[in-house]
């Protein structure tokens, strides 16, 4: 007999002494539990966003953002170079100034611009989905992070995000990361510390359409 | 993780005398206690979403089977590979050959406990292959070569100065003074073993049934790199961290970082599912999980099940008047304070952890925070019994105890004892006085002030009109 099924085996007799379980719900409950309930959630996902040391800025276009990245690198003295998610490689990057390579991210990479699947408003969250256009390492290896997205992707709670997924796409992706601001540790002292393992810096680029 | 439970009083007298220690763990209290009041604030409802967390936890338990069986089909339709260990031994085996099999030498490691509590870094050791910790708690401990003293802090116990002076030592850098810059140094240091690791390992919060993902929740990162960079991941859970949907994962990671650490999310929330899929550009190409039974199949049906409920967040720990005094290297294993008072006695055999489920005062602190409503004091109270049924309590326990048994069910017998015990007490409360047999009661504390009438006698004039 298998590990497999002697631990099943186990756990059936054991079950065997109680009474049989309650019936199931897709949903935990209909308890209001999530604090993100007011209808302006934009407001609270820039609030939240730039409370865990997110920066967030605010464009009309999301055609805008080459330019307005390259300023915003430019004056905190940052490179200028690095690897985007291909599904977004078409905006004009080079005509900005910032070489972007339509790839996973390297271990040099300064810079990574993503997209993102949805917002989440009640804890300041970026939602990203892996897949062939939007490699997870983008996200993950260069010291800044550089996220894309429009006002509509902003939903009120992880819930609402998920429910999303299901809409849009069949198959759960390979990861799905949920990213709250920079990386960080607070493991010396419990005294929080910016820039763990992951993005020192996180730049939300937030466009109207 | 070598067990050293049996020498728990003398470990927590140890701690007690290291002012170091006791620093760190005030520093705790002020971070983790006050932090976890005000992110569980943010929550229109904290008894709500408990309520909704611990049915979503009993949901799974109470059919276990099922929705192991349906993670392990799903998991697989995504391209992972399921292994089923029983023991500890098992695990260490599996996840040995499945590094022997991909050609593996190196491997990171993200933070986890039941990797602790296997002992697996150990036994990889031992087949030759390096091992590097990347959470750097973890990292730290393991150039130290000491074992967490919390399941969400492992490095708790030290301070800065002595983090500096192990990095100076172990890098061979210029000593380091400041947090920012040890955390960087670090990060300089981890970051060439994430992009020349074969392997990553972690462990998982939960597993989600309905879709076969494991999830983390991570601050640094590194559990990400861990299980994006290597060609193969292992995630190592025990049975017990299923949960139906993805829904109840978002309610319960409402909890869990703010539990842990008082954080309304952690900087970093990971659904993984299944290896690399064609056109992907990177990720794993190999996914496995490890599903680690190591004693937990025995407890569904028992008084103990309740137990498994429990998310690992710390909250117990953080809010224990025992673990605040002692830290969790006085526990001697894996897992400290109350959670670990159930649980290393049920996973480590109750002959050698006598002294943990009675290293609570019963105030019931830990109760009152667990995001998951597990019962720890009467979980507690359970593994007493057993202890008594077992003939594991001390001769002089067992005496007082049917001596106090023996009088108890003769009120007028007791009535007298009570009395005298009383007048006893208002004569001599505040001060120290040491009684035979009771030596571990009175040696460091004084006796309670009474006012020498019982609670009958105060009972009875209350009532009289």
């Amino acid at each position: 007999m298998s590990a497999r099924e002697r631990i099943l085996g186990r756990l059936n007799r054991c079950a065997a002494r109680r009474p049989p379980p309650a019936p199931e719900h897709a949903t935990a409950s209909d308890a209001p539990l999530d604090s993100a309930t007011e209808p302006d959630a934009g407001r609270r996902f820039v609030e939240r966003a730039r409370h865990l040391g997110s920066e967030v800025l605010a464009l009309e276009r999301l055609d805008a953002a080459p330019a307005a990245v390259a300023r915003w690198l430019e004056e905190r003295g940052l490179p200028r170079r690095g690897a985007v998610w291909p599904a977004l490689a078409g905006l004009a990057w080079d005509r900005a100034g910032i070489a972007l390579a339509a790839r996973a991210a390297q271990a040099d990479d300064p810079i990574g611009v993503t997209g993102i699947f949805a917002a989440i408003a009640e804890t300041g969250t970026l939602m990203l989905l892996s897949g062939a256009g939007t490699p997870a390492s983008v996200s993950l290896l260069p010291e800044t992070h550089v996220a894309l997205l429009r006002r509509e992707q902003i939903v009120p709670t992880m819930e609402a995000a998920f429910a999303r997924m299901r809409a849009r796409h069949g198959d759960v992706p390979r990861a799905i990361n949920f990213v709250s601001g920079p990386s960080r540790t607070a493991d010396v002292e419990q005294t929080i510390t910016v820039g763990a393992h992951g993005p020192r810096r996180v730049l939300i680029v937030l466009a109207d359409a | 993780m070598e067990l050293a439970s049996d020498r728990f009083k003398a470990k927590a007298a140890e701690a007690l005398r290291n002012p170091q220690l006791q620093r760190a763990l005030e520093r705790m209290q002020s971070h983790f206690v006050d932090r976890r009041a005000a992110a569980l604030a943010e929550l229109p409802d904290f008894e709500a979403a408990r309520a909704a967390a611990t049915a979503a936890r009993e949901r799974v338990l109470a059919d276990l089977p099922r929705y192991l069986e349906r993670f392990e089909q799903a998991a697989r339709a995504a391209g992972a590979t399921v292994h089923w260990a029983e023991t500890a031994e098992d695990a260490n085996r599996i996840v040995t050959e499945i590094a022997r099999a991909a050609g593996v030498r190196k491997i990171v490691k993200s933070k986890s406990m039941v990797t602790e509590e296997c002992g697996l870094n150990e036994h990889l050791e031992r087949a030759g292959l390096r091992v590097v910790e990347t959470d750097l708690g973890e990292y730290i401990l393991q150039l130290a070569h000491e074992p967490p003293s919390h399941i969400v802090a492992p490095v708790l116990h030290k301070n800065k100065d002595e983090i500096a002076t192990l990095f100076e030592q172990r890098h061979g850098r210029p000593r380091q003074q400041e947090i920012e810059a040890l955390v960087g140094e670090a990060r300089e240091v981890l970051r060439p073993h994430f992009l020349d690791a074969d392997m990553g390992i972690s462990g998982a919060n939960f597993l989600i049934a309905e879709t076969g993902s494991v999830m983390l929740f991570t601050n640094e990162g590194n559990g990400r790199l861990a299980s994006t960079l290597p060609r193969v991941h292992v995630a190592i859970a025990g049975i017990e961290k299923v949960v139906a949907t993805l829904e109840d994962a978002a309610l319960l990671a409402r909890l869990l970082p703010r539990s842990a650490t008082g954080q309304s999310i952690t900087n970093y929330v990971s659904l993984l599912t299944g290896a690399r899929r064609p056109g992907d550009l990177d990720g794993p190409e190999q996914m496995h999980v490890v599903l680690l039974d190591n004693g937990r199949s025995r407890l569904p049906g028992t008084a103990l099940a309740p137990i498994l409920r429990c998310i690992r967040c710390g909250a117990c720990m953080n809010h224990c008047p025992v673990y605040q005094n002692v830290g969790g290297h006085a526990y001697g294993w894996v897992y400290p304070g109350p959670m670990g008072a159930v649980l290393t006695p049920l996973y480590a055999g109750l002959e050698r952890t006598v002294d943990l489920p009675n290293a609570s005062t019963f105030c019931g602190a830990c109760v009152a925070v667990c995001p998951v409503g597990i019962p720890l004091t009467e979980l507690m109270r359970e593994l007493r019994g057993r202890q008594w049924r077992l003939g594991l309590r001390s001769r002089t326990e067992r005496w007082a105890l049917r001596a106090w048994s023996f009088a108890a069910r003769r009120p007028r017998l007791y009535a007298v004892l009570a009395a005298a015990a009383a007048r006893l007490l208002a004569a001599s409360g505040g001060r120290r006085v040491r009684l035979p047999g009771l030596g571990e009661w009175t040696r460091a504390r004084a006796l309670p002030s009474a006012d020498g009438r019982t609670f009958r006698e105060l009972y009875r004039r209350r009532r009289a009109p």
